[in-house]
C-alpha cells in the first residue's frame, strides 16, 4: 500500500539521506518548488519535505532530509525496497519561472537539495543560473555534481574554509551582486537565518528575492492554518499561498518562534523512538 | 378531573445515559453512552404516530421517522434500520452529531407542550444495535444502502468523488448499490473527512466512522488516500480516465482568523489545527502517536459554535486546568447545539459571554501570555436576527492564557478551485451549484457540502450528496 523506496543513499553519513521514491502520480505533476507531505508509519506524524528532483518518465520523486527528529529518524531507518506509508503531493504553488536572464540560487545545508530542483527549472527555462552553496564544512555540501551539470557557475562557501570561500554564502552573493552583472532574481533556500541574511543583502540592490519557507504543517492541503506566516503585514499560508514568498516581506522573527512551538514534544517522541530502537536492536 | 381523562399522559423524555461529567473530562471515551433496548422502546412509545408527521419535513434527508419508530415499537430492528437507510447512509453518525433540536425534533408536535421525541437518540440506538447484531460481517449491500440486493457494478459506469467526508460517503453509498463503480479520492491519509479530523472521539468515535467506510469498501467502493484533488489529479484528468461524473466534496478550507494583534504568537491555534492534531493525528494518545499537541494550563477558545465547544472540551481532556469560551454575544445567541454547551459547562468549561477579543499579547519569546477583551452589551437584533453586540466604552479585561484556539469558521479550500478555473463560484467564493441537482457550472461535475454552503452540518452535506447522487444515477443508468 505504501510508496516504495527505489534508491537510498546516505549523502552525509549519520545525517542526510536521499531517497528516490516510486510515486508516478506525484512525479507526473511535480514542478520545482512543490513539496510532499509524508508519514513514515501508522503512528507517525505528517511532515512536509520539498521535492528535490523528479523523473516523470520513471515515475519517481527524490527527497533529501536531515535527521532532526523522530519522523526523519524513522525515515532514515527505512531501506531500499522498503515503503513509506503515506506520500501526498505535489503540494504548494510551484516556483514562478520565466526566462528572465541571470538567476542566483543560494542553498544552505539540506536546503541545497530543495534549491537544486528550482535551479534546474530556471536552467531549463533558459536562464543563466549561478548556484551558491554553503555548509559548515566541505563534507556537508550536497548536490554539487548535479548543480554543475546545468549551472555555468557554482560558488561554494564553507564556515571552516575547507572548500571555496571561507565564510558565509551572503559574502559570495554580495560579490556577485557587486560584479555588475544584471541579476534578475535571487532564490534562497536553507535555514531561516540564512534566508533572512540573504534577503538583507539583496534589499539595497533592489533585486527580487524569493525564499521557501519550511513552516510547521499538519495537513499541508490548506485546512489547518499551522503554516501561517506574516508576509508584507498579511497572514498567508505556506502550504497553499507558498511555500515561496518575497524574501523582503517575510516576518522572520515570527517564523523562527513558530518553528519552535513543539520543541519539547518533539524531543519526547525522539527519545521514545531512540529507546525503542535500542530495545529492538 | 374530566380533563385528565381525555388527555393522553405524556411520559418525560428518556434521559441519555452519559459518562459522569468529572470522569469524562479526563478521558476521550464517548460521552453519551446510548440507549439500552428497554430505554429505546420506552422512548419510541412516546411518539404520537401523527397522521401527517411534521418531523419528516424537518429532516434534511427526509427520513421516514414515523416509520422507523413504528418498526422499533414492533421490536423489528432490521426493518427500522432499513427505513433509516432508505434516505440516510450514515445513521450511526447522524444519530450522534445532527442538531436534531433544529430539525426533526424541532418539528415534533409533542415538542409544542412537552419535550419532543428523542428522534436522534433512537436513530443512534437503531444503527448501533443493528451493527452489533450483524457483527463484523454485515451484508454489505444492506449495511450501506437501502436496497435488498445491490446491482453488481459495471466498470464502464464510473464516478469519482473528491474528498471523503459525509457528502462523498453518501454519494458513494447511493451509487455503489446501483451498479455504478465509485472511486473516492482523499487528500489526507485516512478517509472520513471532518468526521475523522474534526469531530472529537468523545462525540463520534472513529470506530463508528471506520465501520461506515468498511461497509462502502465491502460494496466495492475504492478509497484512494493521499490523492489531492486539483494537485495529484484534476477534474480534467478524471474525465480523461473515463469517469462519467465527478462529485466535489472537498469541504471547508482555511480557517478564518480574527485579524487582531498577536494572532500568530506561539500558542494561538485555529480550531482546525488544534482538533486535527488531536483527532486525525491521535495526539490524545501521545505516548503511542507522534503528532504533538500543545499543552496549556489556561486555554481560551474564541467562538461559540459546535467546533468551539469541541475545542474547549478537548482542551480540558488534554489537561488544561482552566478553559473558557470567549463570545461577544450572550449565551442565548451561541450557535452551538444546546446539548454541547451544557456538556461543556458540566465538564468545567467557563463561558465568558459579552467579551469581544481585542488583542493577544506575548512574552519576549513570542509565546502567548494573555488575551485582552472588550466588554460588550446586547443591542438591537442584526441581519441574522440575533442581538448585535455593542462595545462598552473603556471597559476591557485581561484574560491570562497560554493557549488560544480560534473557532470562528472557515473559508473555502482554495486548492481545487484554483486548479479548476471553469468552476463557477458564488459571491462568497464557494462553488455555485444547481440547488435541485447539485451540478456545477461544468457539466457532469457535481458538488455538495461545506465547499458549496460554507461551514454547515454533516446532515446538510449528506442531503446535498444524496440529491447529486440521484441525478448522477439518473444520467448514468
Amino acid at each position: 500500500m505504501g510508496y516504495t523506496i527505489l534508491e537510498k543513499q546516505e549523502l552525509i553519513p549519520g545525517q542526510t539521506t536521499m531517497m528516490v521514491i516510486d510515486a508516478p502520480q506525484i512525479a507526473a505533476k511535480a514542478r520545482p518548488g512543490n513539496f510532499v507531505m509524508l508519514r513514515a508509519s501508522e503512528r507517525g506524524e505528517r511532515i512536509p519535505l520539498t521535492i528535490a528532483d523528479r523523473d516523470s518518465a520513471r515515475g519517481t520523486i527524490t527527497i533529501v532530509f536531515l535527521v532532526v527528529g523522530k519522523t526523519t529518524a524513522e525515515l532514515a531507518a527505512l531501506n531500499q525496497g522498503g515503503e513509506i506509508l503515506d506520500v501526498c503531493g505535489p503540494l504548494g504553488r510551484p516556483t514562478h519561472i520565466e526566462n528572465s536572464g541571470t538567476v542566483v540560487c543560494v542553498g544552505g545545508g539540506t536546503g541545497i537539495a530543495a534549491m537544486h530542483h528550482i535551479a534546474k527549472g530556471h536552467a531549463e527555462a533558459g536562464n543563466r543560473v549561478i548556484a551558491v552553496v554553503g555548509a559548515r564544512s566541505r563534507n556537508l555540501l550536497l548536490f554539487c555534481t548535479e548543480l554543475s551539470a546545468f549551472c555555468p557557475e557554482l560558488r561554494v562557501a564553507t564556515d571552516d574554509g575547507s572548500a571555496g570561500h571561507k565564510g558565509f554564502v551572503t559574502e559570495v552573493l554580495k560579490d556577485i551582486l557587486d560584479s555588475g552583472e544584471t541579476i534578475a532574481e535571487v532564490v534562497a533556500i536553507g535555514p531561516v537565518p540564512m534566508m533572512e541574511a540573504v534577503s538583507r543583502v539583496t534589499l539595497p540592490y533592489g533585486v527580487k528575492t524569493t525564499v521557501s519557507l519550511n513552516s510547521i504543517m499538519v495537513d499541508g492541503v490548506g485546512m489547518c492554518g499551522a503554516c501561517r506566516c506574516t508576509v508584507d503585514g498579511k497572514t498567508l499560508f505556506a502550504c497553499v499561498d507558498g511555500p515561496e514568498f518575497d524574501g523582503h516581506a517575510v516576518d522572520y522573527a515570527e517564523l523562527k518562534a513558530r518553528l519552535w512551538q513543539f520543541r519539547e514534544q518533539e524531543q519526547g517522541a525522539m527519545e521514545r523512538f531512540s529507546k525503542e530502537c535500542r530495545c529492538d536492536g | 378531573m374530566a380533563e385528565m381523562k381525555t388527555k393522553r399522559k405524556i411520559r418525560p423524555r428518556v434521559a441519555m445515559p452519559a459518562q459522569d461529567a468529572l470522569a469524562r473530562a479526563g478521558n476521550f471515551n464517548e460521552v453519551a453512552l446510548g440507549y439500552s433496548r428497554e430505554q429505546a422502546l420506552v422512548e419510541a412509545e412516546r411518539c404520537l404516530q401523527c397522521k401527517t408527521p411534521t418531523c419528516q419535513a424537518g429532516c434534511p434527508v427526509e427520513i421516514d421517522i414515523k416509520g422507523f419508530i413504528t418498526a422499533l415499537c414492533d421490536d423489528d430492528l432490521a426493518k427500522a434500520y432499513d427505513i433509516l437507510r432508505q434516505t440516510n447512509s450514515l445513521p450511526a453518525v447522524c444519530g450522534r452529531v445532527c442538531p436534531q433540536e433544529h430539525q426533526c425534533e424541532g418539528a415534533c408536535v409533542l415538542g409544542r407542550k412537552h419535550e419532543p421525541v428523542a428522534i436522534g437518540r433512537l436513530e443512534r440506538y437503531v444503527a448501533d444495535a443493528f451493527m452489533r447484531q450483524t457483527g463484523d460481517t454485515p451484508d454489505a449491500c444492506r449495511a450501506a444502502t437501502d436496497l435488498d440486493a445491490c446491482i453488481p457494478s459495471r466498470p464502464e459506469r464510473r464516478v469519482a468523488c473528491i474528498g471523503s467526508g459525509p457528502a462523498s460517503l453518501t454519494v458513494a453509498g447511493y451509487l455503489a448499490g446501483r451498479g455504478i463503480s465509485v472511486d473516492v479520492y482523499e487528500a489526507l491519509h485516512e478517509p472520513g473527512g471532518v468526521l475523522v479530523y474534526g469531530i472529537p472521539e468523545f462525540r463520534l468515535p472513529k470506530a463508528v466512522v471506520a465501520h461506515e467506510v468498511d461497509g462502502l469498501k465491502a460494496l466495492g467502493v475504492t478509497f484512494r488516500c493521499n490523492w489531492v484533488g486539483g494537485k495529484t489529479i484534476t477534474i480534467d484528468d478524471l474525465f480523461d480516465q473515463g469517469y462519467g461524473a465527478v462529485f466535489v466534496g472537498v469541504g471547508a478550507g482555511l480557517p478564518r482568523f480574527l485579524g487582531i494583534a498577536g494572532e500568530n504568537l506561539v500558542g494561538v491555534f485555529s480550531a482546525n489545527e488544534y482538533l486535527t492534531r488531536i483527532n486525525l493525528g491521535r495526539a490524545y494518545d501521545h505516548l503511542n502517536h507522534d503528532t504533538p499537541a500543545y499543552h496549556a494550563r489556561r486555554t481560551v477558545v474564541i467562538g461559540a459554535g459546535n467546533v468551539a465547544m469541541d475545542a474547549a472540551r478537548t482542551a480540558l481532556r488534554m489537561g488544561s486546568s482552566e478553559v473558557s469560551v470567549v463570545y461577544r454575544r450572550s449565551e442565548a445567541e451561541m450557535p452551538a447545539r444546546r446539548e454541547e454547551i451544557e456538556h461543556a459547562v458540566e465538564e468545567g468549561v467557563r463561558l465568558r459571554c459579552l467579551c469581544g477579543p481585542l488583542s493577544f499579547h506575548g512574552d519576549n519569546q513570542g509565546c502567548l501570555k494573555g488575551l485582552t477583551v472588550q466588554k460588550m452589551a446586547l443591542g438591537e437584533p442584526d441581519a441574522s436576527g440575533r442581538c448585535s453586540p455593542v462595545c462598552l466604552d473603556g471597559q476591557t479585561e485581561q484574560i491570562p492564557c497560554d493557549m488560544a484556539v480560534i473557532a470562528v469558521g472557515t473559508r473555502p479550500n482554495p486548492i481545487l478551485i484554483e486548479a479548476t478555473p471553469d468552476l463557477g463560484l458564488n459571491k462568497w467564493g464557494y462553488v455555485q451549484t444547481d440547488p435541485d441537482t447539485g451540478e456545477t457550472s461544468i457539466p457532469n461535475v457535481f458538488a455538495g457540502g461545506d465547499i458549496v454552503t460554507g461551514s454547515a452540518t454533516v446532515i446538510s452535506a449528506m442531503g446535498a450528496g444524496r440529491r447529486a447522487a440521484q441525478e448522477i444515477a439518473r444520467r448514468l443508468l
